[in-house]
């Protein structure tokens, strides 16, 4: 059994409380109207200097439309800033739900593929998907605000925008409010529902003389398989691509899915070599990590394969209506969209090639760190565009954020840990997952 | 010193391991091991050394890469920069992603094959070699073990029939 050690426990409340205090104060520092943002903008150009001025020639020149596009430029600004710490938010929020998620999909994988090696870190895996309820009510909080108006991430949920928005009206029927919520709450819910259910099959398991338990297991996850993949593109069309209504790509939902699970595969090694590291899973040996660093180095790649697919296609045939996307993205976001191809692809790349090094922890723990990074910023490149705009930097907003959300993270997923015994012991590949040998 | 060597045959894949295990630790030297299929944990039984060729298909991999770059970077960029449906042909860089597909393919391609190639020459593999086996059972479903006659042999022979040998010949060595 696994005991939450108290500086765990206080690490994560320290992290919640700071996180909560730094979100707290990116609301309150929110510009409160289109004028404070004026100003603003006014100040940002005197400092400017010679720039200004001969701005000002230009409005002088131009009279009274130069000043309409200056407030028109205002309000835009002031929409952007009004929704940076929600998009913050929403990142942090998406980040560590979809790492729960895969989470749970690779757990379901390897059910249904009987595989041998991972029954020892069944345990870890479940308690990781612990998250899964949690997360999942408050991103449905998060949606049921954003559809009452408090923030402009979806645009689409705004009757004003869309009243002149042609294209957005033509996908009314898919993106409307009441639609949006009922799929949302059919995902969490299929997601919750399987999540506990194996979670109640697995522990019966445990205690039982037959198999009736591990089949059920096996069938259930199989189906889950089959929902998931359905609602995770939907899910991914619905919680990320809706954000740019006027965009759509057909890869996009294994594109998200590819970011998900190479996030959750690291997580996996990540609290594995912690419980470790402490000396609670003395029956995890090094090849079960070298597995890990595996799954970690194929998925990196696959992550890549799909990004740079999507990207070439959309490089490639230059058509207006696609292309947009990514070029607000290498204009506004430069360093961050092409930073995560080093953090993502080519350090795991040249780190996890080594078959020697993916037996090191503390190698596998650089990796780990540098790629759940690079696809925090993944996800941050993918909403942020489409909410602030080129308004966006890493502030305080943006890290407290995560540290919130990972401090409830650590704390749920750890004292998950600490209800049940660490080894799954009822089902029937235990010993040659013990025995497990590269 | 003498020309010999005694050939212990099993018919065991683990009689054989424990055999290999047996003479290792009496300290004598295996000169070869002849089975039909890969006996898992067997070289690391002979204490035989890893192998070096995923190295070398870094480096070919590496060689492939730096090829595929050099070649489209002066046919398309610096020979003859034709604007060919408004690709930008200004730079490597600006028409990298037109690129990377070949530069994928190349790296792959060079790695596996110059890798293939290595294989053949380090383990010595041609069309026309003649084959070095030394009893036609051991592609079927013999193991040989080659034992080196240093000294005593008689008391090798006697040794080698204590660990579950079905046969035991003594030749010169080829």
């Amino acid at each position: 059994m696994y005991t939450f050690s108290s500086k765990l426990k206080t690490l994560s409340f320290a992290l919640m409380i700071i996180g909560f205090l730094g979100v707290a104060y990116g609301f309150l520092t929110t510009p409160s109207s289109v004028e404070d943002v004026k100003v603003m903008l006014q100040q940002s150009h005197d400092a400017h200097g010679s720039e200004a001025s001969a701005h000002e020639v230009t409005v002088n020149e131009h009279g009274s439309t130069q000043a309409h596009e200056v407030d028109a430029h205002a309000e835009h600004v002031f929409h952007s800033l009004k929704n940076k710490p929600w998009s913050a938010l929403y990142v942090a929020l998406f980040f560590f739900f979809m790492i729960s998620l895969a989470t749970l999909a690779f757990y379901a994988i390897q059910h249904a593929a009987q595989a041998g090696w991972p029954v020892v870190l069944f345990r870890v895996m479940e308690a990781i998907t612990a998250y899964l309820p949690v997360g999942g009510v408050l991103l449905f909080v998060f949606f049921v605000l954003s559809s009452l108006h408090l923030n402009h991430l979806f645009v689409w949920m705004d009757p004003e925008v869309v009243a002149h928005d042609e294209l957005i009206q033509n996908k009314s029927g898919y993106l409307n409010v009441p639609f949006f919520l009922i799929r949302a709450a059919i995902y969490i819910t299929g997601w919750v529902v399987y999540r506990n259910y194996a979670r109640k099959l697995t522990l019966a398991q445990d205690n039982s003389t037959d198999l009736t338990n591990y089949t059920k297991l096996f069938k259930s996850s199989a189906a889950f398989l089959v929902f998931f993949l359905v609602t995770e593109s939907m899910m991914s069309w619905d919680w990320i691509m809706s954000l740019d209504p006027h965009w759509f790509s057909t890869l996009f939902g294994w594109y998200v899915f590819a970011s998900m699970i190479v996030s959750a595969i690291t997580t996996i090694a990540l609290v594995s070599i912690y419980l470790k590291g402490k000396g609670y899973l003395e029956f995890v040996n090094n090849s079960h990590l070298h597995d890990l660093a595996k799954f970690m180095f194929g998925f990196s790649i696959f992550w890549t394969y799909l990004w740079f697919s999507q990207f070439m296609l959309i490089w490639y045939a230059n058509i207006p209506e696609e292309i947009t996307y990514f070029a607000t993205r290498f204009n506004d976001y430069k360093i961050p969209f092409l930073g995560m191809l080093g953090l993502n692809f080519v350090f795991p790349f040249l780190i996890l090639m080594n078959s020697d090094f993916k037996r090191v922890p503390w190698f596998i723990v650089c990796a780990g760190i540098v790629i759940l990074l690079g696809h925090y910023v993944d996800i941050y490149v993918m909403i942020m565009p489409a909410t602030v705009g080129d308004q966006w930097f890493f502030g305080i907003s943006e890290i407290s954020s995560v540290l919130l959300v990972l401090g409830l993270f650590i704390y749920v997923v750890f004292s998950a840990l600490s209800k049940v015994p660490l080894l799954a012991k009822g089902n029937p590949f235990i010993k040659e997952s013990e025995h497990f040998h590269y | 010193m003498s020309n010999k060597v005694i050939q212990a045959m099993y018919n065991d894949d683990d009689v054989l391991m424990d055999a290999v295990k047996e003479v290792r630790a009496a300290h004598y030297h295996i000169d070869e091991v002849y089975t039909p299929f890969p006996v898992h944990g067997l070289d690391k039984a002979m204490g035989l050394k890893g192998t070096r060729i995923a190295i070398t298909a870094f480096m070919y991999g590496c060689v492939g890469f730096s090829f595929a770059i050099w070649m489209m970077n002066y046919m398309m960029i610096e020979q003859w920069p034709q604007d060919i449906g408004g690709k930008p042909s200004m730079s490597f860089f600006l028409n990298m992603p037109a690129f990377i597909p070949i530069m994928f393919e190349l790296s792959v391609f060079f790695a596996a094959h110059l890798m293939v190639i290595t294989f053949y020459m380090r383990s010595r593999l041609w069309p026309f070699k003649e084959a070095e086996n030394p009893d036609p059972r051991t592609t079927d479903d013999m193991f040989v073990m080659e034992v080196a006659v240093d000294g005593n042999e008689a008391e090798l022979v006697s040794f080698l029939e204590k660990t579950g040998t079905v046969e035991i010949k003594v030749t010169e060595k080829h």
